[in-house]
């Protein structure tokens, strides 16, 4: 379920790091977990975001859930698709569902986790 | 309500057809329940427009039997019992002394006895409150037939038409909140044209034992017709849009039925009961909070127990809300507010993660169904 060549976060976030930027999502696993989302509130561009800070919430039709970023840096893009259709999340949770891209400080957190390690977190 | 272990949980008899339809399941009431199984926003337009089926054996049900039982009912409850008429079903709310709700409830009558059904996550406390009550009293007696007896509820447009041929008596003649005792699929029952989601729909009981091969049958012979099977998320969404009262929510030991918006079921021209004097004085006043609907502006939800504003006034709070699928996916709450706060078109805020989301009270319920 989850692809190769992200990087997991023990809070079910997705990572694709290209060069100096990253793309953040939630995982299929918290999507699934969540149910059907309706409102996704994101950070705004140009916004300083630290490592592992809660910067905006997923809420579906019975709970609220904080996303908490894996990476630090500058906010440079918000996916806003999600304002009309937050249900790209649950449909595509590592394509159209991609939340925002971050600027990195530092490199990629070491405590990410690859595929196959995310997949036996999810499994336990 | 404080979460029990999850191995403390009880499971009702259709715990291993939930497993196995996939459901994901979480601690309602003391038991396992399924609380989605395609997902809430799919089963809610399944009821809403086919039909959906539902688990309800966390529910408690109490049989009462003896001729005492209708004036022992009528000093304990705002709503008359001695008046219904022979299988006719009846909503009715167990107050305390102040006024408030011990618990809001189903009255069935039988041609032999009364079967009454409680909130599952009252069951530790009712069931305790009602013996006491029955203890020493002639012509009350009450059995417990909580977790053994179950209940099976399809709701939906079409669920007549699924129910009927099932059953052999006739069901489709039946009036809203009536009810028969007959079979259905073969297995004794008390077959009740009542509900919880606004639509037109059965409620089901039968033996634990006879609960799994009937909902599969249901399911089978609803198929055809767009019945799926339906959780306790979508029935939340479903009871609020229809602007019917979830314990915990709009009714509480210290929310009267009056505040909760049911007084239309509290009778003052009946004799003595539990907590009369106390709804006079709270109807004479006139002054209590109050139970309004309202719908917010914008995608951002509420939740239950974000702060309402009337001005700079911090007037109520949440105390149920959704997306609502049946008002275009508009945000909708129930709220606990002033009663300067609480009429229709009044402007009001909730506060969401610090900011203020605009509002307006509506009337209840949010949803009726057209037919």
């Amino acid at each position: 379920m989850a692809p190769e060549g992200l990087l997991y976060s023990k809070d079910h976030e997705w990572a694709k790091i290209d060069g100096d930027t990253a793309t953040i999502g939630i995982t299929d696993y918290a999507q699934t977990s969540l149910g059907d989302i309706v409102y996704v509130e994101l950070p705004r561009v140009g916004q300083a975001v630290a490592e592992h800070a809660s910067i905006g919430v997923v809420e579906s039709v019975k709970a609220v859930s904080e996303i908490f970023t894996p990476v630090g840096g500058e906010i440079v893009a918000i996916n806003e698709a999600l304002e009309k259709d937050p249900a790209a999340v649950n449909r595509d949770a590592f394509g159209e569902g991609w939340m925002y891209k971050v600027k990195l400080t530092g490199g990629a957190p070491a405590d990410l986790m690859d595929a196959a390690t995310y997949e036996k977190l999810v499994a336990s | 309500m404080s979460a029990p272990e999850t191995a403390s949980l009880r499971r009702t008899a259709l715990d291993q057809v939930h497993r196995d339809l996939g459901a994901r399941m979480v601690p309602f009431g003391g038991f396992e329940m399924p609380v989605a199984y395609a997902g809430i926003l799919k089963e809610h337009d399944a009821v809403r427009h086919r039909a959906g089926l539902f688990d309800l054996s966390h529910m408690a049900q109490y049989e009462l039997r003896g001729d005492g039982v209708a004036a022992w009912a009528d000093a304990l409850t705002v709503n008359d019992v001695a008046t219904m008429k022979p299988l006719q079903a009846r909503y009715n709310i167990f107050t305390n002394p102040n006024g408030g709700c011990h618990d809001d409830v189903l009255f069935y009558r039988l041609p032999s006895h009364w079967l009454l059904v409680v909130n599952a996550g009252n069951a530790e406390k009712m069931w305790p409150y009602l013996s006491g009550a029955a203890d020493g009293r002639a012509g009350v007696a009450l059995t417990n037939r909580h977790g053994s007896r179950a209940l099976i509820a399809v709701q939906g447009p079409r669920a007549a038409e699924i129910v009927a041929p099932l059953c052999d008596v006739d069901v489709a003649a039946l009036k809203y909140y009536y009810c028969a005792e007959g079979r259905v699929g073969g297995a004794p029952a008390v077959i009740a044209r009542t509900g919880y989601t606004g639509e037109d729909g059965f409620e089901l009981f039968v033996e634990g034992e006879n609960a799994p091969r009937l909902w599969n049958l249901l399911l089978e012979r609803g198929a055809p017709v767009g019945l799926e099977p339906a959780g306790l998320g979508a029935r939340d969404v479903l009871r609020l849009e229809a602007g019917m009262p979830l314990y915990g929510h709009e009714l509480e030991e210290d929310i009267s039925p009056l505040a909760g918006g049911q007084g239309w079921a509290v009778k003052f021209g009946k004799a003595d009961f539990v907590g009369k004097a106390a709804l006079e004085a709270e109807r004479d006043a006139g002054t209590y909070d109050r139970i309004a609907g309202i719908v917010l502006e914008g995608r951002v939800p509420a939740r239950a127990g974000y702060p309402v504003f009337l001005g700079n006034e911090r007037v109520g709070e949440v105390r149920s809300a959704s997306i609502s699928p049946s008002l275009g996916n508009a945000n909708i709450a129930t709220v606990l507010t002033h009663k300067d706060a609480a009429a229709i078109g009044t402007k009001l805020a909730v506060e969401i993660r610090g900011a203020a989301h605009a509002a307006t009270v509506v009337s209840l319920p949010f949803y009726k169904r057209s037919s």
